[in-house]
This record gives C-alpha cells, structure tokens and sequence, in this order.
C-alpha cells in the first residue's frame, strides 16, 4: 500500500482546490456544530429545570384536580376543576405533618395604576405560599392572615409590574387597580426572573385568595393547585398519603378528581421532559449531520467527473486502481475529519456565545463532541466511497480524452 | 547474435466497434525497434498514429497480435501490472501536454515517483524532478504553476515527467503539434540530446520537417505501415537555431 504517497497526493488535490474544499467540508462543519449546539443547550435546560425545582424546597407537595386513573374514560390534569378552597382548608386544619398550605388561584388580568396599564397574572394565594415557594419580599411587606380573614383589597406585586407600571415612583402604598377594584400594594416581590418555560415568573399580582374569590373572580371556589410544606423531607410520604386519604373521604363516593405529587416526583418529570427535548434536538442537528455527509458525496462524485482529466494523467503514468479510489477516500476523510474539528470549535463557541447572551448554564458534553466527530468522519468514508470507486473504475484512455 | 529488441510488433490490429460500425484503425502493423532508436510515425490524419502509439505505451490494447515490452509479452498482463509498465519502462508525452493544472511543474514531474512500486522518498523524489527539469532547461521555473509557462515549457515539463522513472522508450504523440517553428525545434533538440544518451525514442508528427531530426521514419496509411526507412539528411537542432537566430537578426536589420 502507498499509503504515504497517496495521502500527499490528496493532500495535494485539496490544498489546489481550497474553496471547493472548504465548501465540501461546509456541510459538515454546520452539522457538527449544530449537534454540539443543539445537545448542549438541552442538556443546560436540563440541569436547569433541575436546579429551579430543587430550589422549590424538597418539602413541598402539590395537589392539582384532575385524576390520574379513573377507568373509563379520563381527562388530563386540570381538565375537572373541583378542587376546592374548602380543601385547602381542611388539610390545612387536619393534616399533622402539613406547617404550611396555601391555595393557588390564577387568572391573567388587565391592571391599571399610575396612568399606565398592563396585562398580567393575579394569584390569589395564603401568605404562606411565599415561605413554600422561598420567596422574599424585598420591600415593603407581605399581607397578613389578618387581610385573607377580612378579604382586604391589598395585593403585593413583582418586578416586572413596577417596571411597567411604576418605573419612577415607589410602587408601595399606592393604587394598583385589577378589573375596576382598586387594590393597595403593600409589597415588592423579589426578582425571580425567567422560568424554564420562558415565562416571566415577576410577571405577577399576589393577593389574599378571599379577596381574589370575592373581587376579581367573584363565582368561583376552586383553585388552580394547593401547596403544602411538609415539616421535614422524612415526614413528606406520610403527608402525601394523608392527604390523598382526606380529600377522597370528603369526596365519599365520587371518583378521585385530584393528583397529589411531590417535589421530586416534579422534579423527575420535568428533568424527563428536557431529556426528551434535548433528544429532538440532537435528532434534528443529527439529520443536518446527515445533510452534510450527502453534501460531501455530492460534491465528491462532480469532482469525480470534473477531475476526469486528472484522473487520467495518473492512470497513464501508473496509478493503480487502489491508488485512485483511496486518494479519493483520503480526500473525503481529510474533508469530515476537518469538517468535525472545525464543527466542533463552531459549536462550544456557539453554546458559550449563547450562554453569555441569555444566561442560560450551557454545558458542552464530550460525549456529544466524540459522537458527532465520529459520525462525521464515518460518513467521510461511507460517502466518499462510492464517488471514489467511480473514479478508480475508469479507463486511462477514455478519461484522457474527456473534455 | 542481434541483442534482443525493445519493442517487437506482430501483426498488431486494432478494430473499434460502434454499433453496427467497425473502424479498422490499425490493421496489422509488425515492427522491430532497438535501443537508441529514434523513429518518427508518420501518416495522414485518421491512418491510425494515436492508435499504435496507445498501443505501444500500454494505454490501450490491441484486437489481436502480440507486443512484447523487452521480451514481456503485455498483452497476458493485467490493468495493474500494464500500469506499472507505464510508471516504469514507458515514458509518453501527450499532444496536449496532459500536465495537472494548478500544481507546480516541480510536484508535476515528481507524480510518476509517487506511483511507482518502489518507495521513493521525499528528498530523493524531489532531485530526480529536479534533475529531469534540469535536462530540460527549467529547473529555474519548478514552481511554476502550468499556466505561468508558455506552451513550449509545458511540452518540456510533460518531457521531464516521462523521462523522470528513467524509461526504456519515450513516447511522444505529436509533441511539437501545438508549437512554433522556434519551440518545435527546441523541443526536437531536447529530444535529439536524450536519444544521443541512448533513449530509445518513438513520436508521431505531421510534419516532414520534424521527421527529418529522427533517425527514422516510418509512414502509416490506412492502418498499414507502407515505408519504413532511415533518414539521410538529419537534421540537427543546433544548426537549425543558429539558422533562425540568424533569419530573425537579418529581419530585424531590414526594419531598421
Ligand atoms: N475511440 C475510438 N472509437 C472509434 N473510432 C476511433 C476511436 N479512436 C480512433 N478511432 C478511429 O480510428 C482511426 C484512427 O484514429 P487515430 O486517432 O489513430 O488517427 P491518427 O492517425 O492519430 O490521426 P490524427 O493525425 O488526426 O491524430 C480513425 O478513423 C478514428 O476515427
Ligand atoms: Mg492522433
């Protein structure tokens, strides 16, 4: 084998034709990258979903209506709103390892203040909910036990409220109209910024769930959730079970219409739910991978014909076959290879690019760098195999006389 | 005892077939050549120069009759092994030059080096180019690219390649068809100093003039070789510059 020899006369071919070469590799180089791109941010969404439910408290247990299996025919979660604030109520007063409870009640509302407006969420909750959720205040005060017994009309609200709403005066004690009620802001939340989802979690009106059932949503009892803190993470099955337990006594004969889950059961979803995603990432930069390589055959097999000339010189002047076919598959390989190194330095600086610009936490895994150079540089062989036995197969005379 | 010949012909005959046609190209042409032969193939256009001479390099292979390459028949080798004859024992110089475009004459004249059987390395590979670019007179330009040389210093490059692997037989098929008078002699001249190192040398040529710096000529029609004879009147290329360095002196003087 002329091994050697062969690999300097591709070497040679490649460097002739430089921006033919950098095209071939192109393909390469951008499937490369965007598997690395694609893989590291799902994979950064992943530890994120992660750390955010895991900065909920380990704790805490949701109840949301809804039924999990109920035989027959079932719908999905939330889809029976029966969930009542009377549930809250009760948990809160009988369940032993329960030290904090709060319904949940949302609606996106239009509020009003200082001359301005804007479109946001209202939750009516207890003042507990900000010690289940970890949240502080940072100025200004909580409202009390006391305003959700008297349905006071006071309500503390987010960031981005103030920036909206009340970017040049102190937003409390002021007058923050939701519908036409007007409601006195005695807090500032502190900034959370975006959620996993995208959403804007300072987005957001707090109040006490009395005055949200009796002013802004007047018919209605049922809440979107209820968020109990269990005293210690040991004590939290227990609780689970208990509470599963009540709420179907109180339901008596009627089927189950709730779900009660726990942070880790979330936490699990979740974290499946961005394993899923980063999978229909790397599938999709995958298929681009795939583009490319088919992009490297097709350029390969024109450059066959195009080089049909070239060919024949070496035929004539005693090439053999195997020295054509593997000049050709060194080529493709020289090609990918470099496509997959390039593609690779392409994709870590996008994925740090991104995670500078966003503030996401990107993380770059070796694994998807092996993977994807590995795939590259086998669809180097596998692509350029067949161009390759094109050219080998033709003979000296004929490819001479080609024009 | 007469030494063995290079080349021995017998009865060579080629026929392309298209369809229904058939093209009786070369029709049964037997042949004797020795070392340090120089001989040109002269004939029409279409009498079947390009077929013999393919035939004679290996490139192509007859219908029927027997070559033997230094006493190797080559019509029981395979591709490969016709093709390391070609790298080895055959050096053959195309009409068209056939040099690779955008690579310097230099890396040119090394390609047969890299195809040959036997390992040659770097440093060697490149002082035998430079060597054969040398007998050429361009060993100044080795790293110019094809198109930075004038038709005749292609024709050399295509000359130092073929004469790179040191080959028993130089073929040229119409090495000076795409020259002036001036480079054609030049050329010739190249050739003529080759053959006194005892190449054997074979090329076809159109022109009676370029037939006269050979040794001998043998004409070809209809695919038959029909005169096969020694050139009396040689021609000798130095004499023949020194004509036209003096014809384009005296043109000169007449304009002043
Ligand atoms: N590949 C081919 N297929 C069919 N016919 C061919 C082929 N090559 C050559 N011929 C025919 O064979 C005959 C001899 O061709 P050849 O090329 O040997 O002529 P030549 O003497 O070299 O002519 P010229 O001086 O024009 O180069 C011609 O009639 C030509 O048409
Ligand atoms: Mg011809």
């Amino acid at each position: 084998m002329r091994i050697i020899a062969t690999t300097v006369i591709s070497l040679r071919a490649l460097r002739r034709n430089k921006l033919r070469s950098f095209l071939t590799a192109l393909g390469i180089i951008i499937g490369v990258g965007s598997v690395i791109t694609m893989v590291s941010i799902g994979n950064g969404a992943k530890a994120q979903v992660e750390a955010q439910v895991a900065s909920l408290g380990r704790n805490v247990i949701s109840v949301f209506p809804g039924s999990v299996t109920t035989g027959g025919a079932r719908g999905g979660q939330g889809s029976s709103n029966t969930l009542t604030v009377e549930d809250a109520l009760a948990i809160k007063r009988e369940i032993m390892g329960a030290v904090s409870v709060s319904p949940e009640l949302r609606q996106g509302n239009q509020v009003q203040g200082n001359g301005l407006n804007w479109r946001t969420q209202v939750h009516g909750v207890d003042p507990d909910f900000l010690s289940i959720r970890t949240w502080n205040i940072a100025e200004g005060d909580m409202f009390t036990d006391n305003d959700v017994r008297s349905t006071t009309k006071v309500c503390v609200v987010g960031a981005t409220i103030v920036k909206q709403i009340f970017p040049d005066v102190d937003p409390v004690g002021q007058v923050l109209r939701v519908g036409n009620i007007p409601f006195r802001i005695v807090g500032v939340l502190e900034s959370k910024g975006f959620n996993y989802f995208g959403s804007d979690q300072d987005d957001v009106v707090l109040m006490p769930y009395t005055s949200f059932m009796s002013r802004v949503f007047r018919w209605r009892n049922t809440v979107n959730n209820i968020l109990i803190e269990a005293s210690t993470p040991e004590a939290m099955e227990r609780v689970q079970l208990d509470i599963a337990d009540l709420l179907a006594q109180r339901r008596g004969d009627r089927e189950p219409d709730f779900t009660v889950r726990n942070q880790l059961e979330l936490a699990a979803a979740a974290s499946k739910t961005s394993g899923t995603m980063t999978q229909l990432l790397a599938g999709i930069a995958f298929v681009s991978l795939v583009v490319g390589g088919i992009g490297i055959m097709n350029i390969m097999l024109v450059s066959v014909t195009e080089r049909t000339r070239e060919i024949g010189i070496r035929l004539a002047i005693g090439a053999h076959d195997r020295d054509i076919r593997i000049q050709f598959l060194i080529e493709a390989m020289i090609l990918s290879a470099m496509g997959g190194i390039l593609g690779s330095l392409l994709g870590i600086g996008i994925s740090h690019t991104l995670s500078n610009l966003n503030g996401w936490p990107v993380l770059v895994s070796t694994q998807s760098i092996v993977v994807a150079v590995a795939f590259s540089a086998a669809f180097g062989i596998g692509f350029g195999f067949y161009p390759a036995h094109k050219a080998a197969k033709l003979d000296p005379i004929e490819a001479l006389r080609f024009e | 005892m007469q030494p063995q010949p290079v080349v021995q012909l017998e009865d060579i005959r080629k026929t392309y077939r298209n369809g229904e046609l058939e093209v009786h190209a070369v029709r049964g042409i037997s042949l004797e050549m020795h070392t340090g032969e120089f001989i040109a193939i002269m004939g029409a256009s279409g009498s079947g120069k390009s077929t013999l001479m393919n035939t004679l390099g290996c490139l192509d292979r007859p219908t029927s009759g027997r070559y033997l390459l230094d006493g190797v028949d080559v019509s029981g080798l395979n591709r490969n092994e016709r093709a390391d004859l070609r790298n080895q024992k055959l050096g053959f110089v195309f009409q068209g030059f056939n040099l690779l475009s955008r690579t310097s004459a230099l890396e040119n004249v090394e390609l047969p080096m890299l195809y040959a059987p036997r390992r040659v390395s770097a440093r060697e590979m490149r002082d035998r180019a430079m060597h054969a670019l040398d007998i050429v007179g361009l060993a100044a330009r080795h790293d110019h690219l094809p198109n930075q040389l004038s038709g005749g210093q292609q024709q050399r490059v295509a000359i130092a390649r073929a004469l790179v692997n040191e080959p028993r037989v130089l073929l040229a098929d119409e090495p000076t068809g795409n020259l002036d008078t001036r480079t054609s002699v030049e050329v010739m001249g190249v050739f003529q100093r080759l053959n006194e190192q005892g190449i054997t040398i074979v090329m076809v040529t159109h022109e009676l003039d370029i037939a006269h710096y050979c040794k001998r000529n043998l004409i070809v029609r209809d695919g038959l070789g029909v005169r096969d004879e020694l050139v009396s009147d040689r021609l000798r290329s130095e004499d023949e510059l020194a004509k036209l360095n003096q014809a384009e002196v005296l043109a000169k003087l007449s304009h002043a």
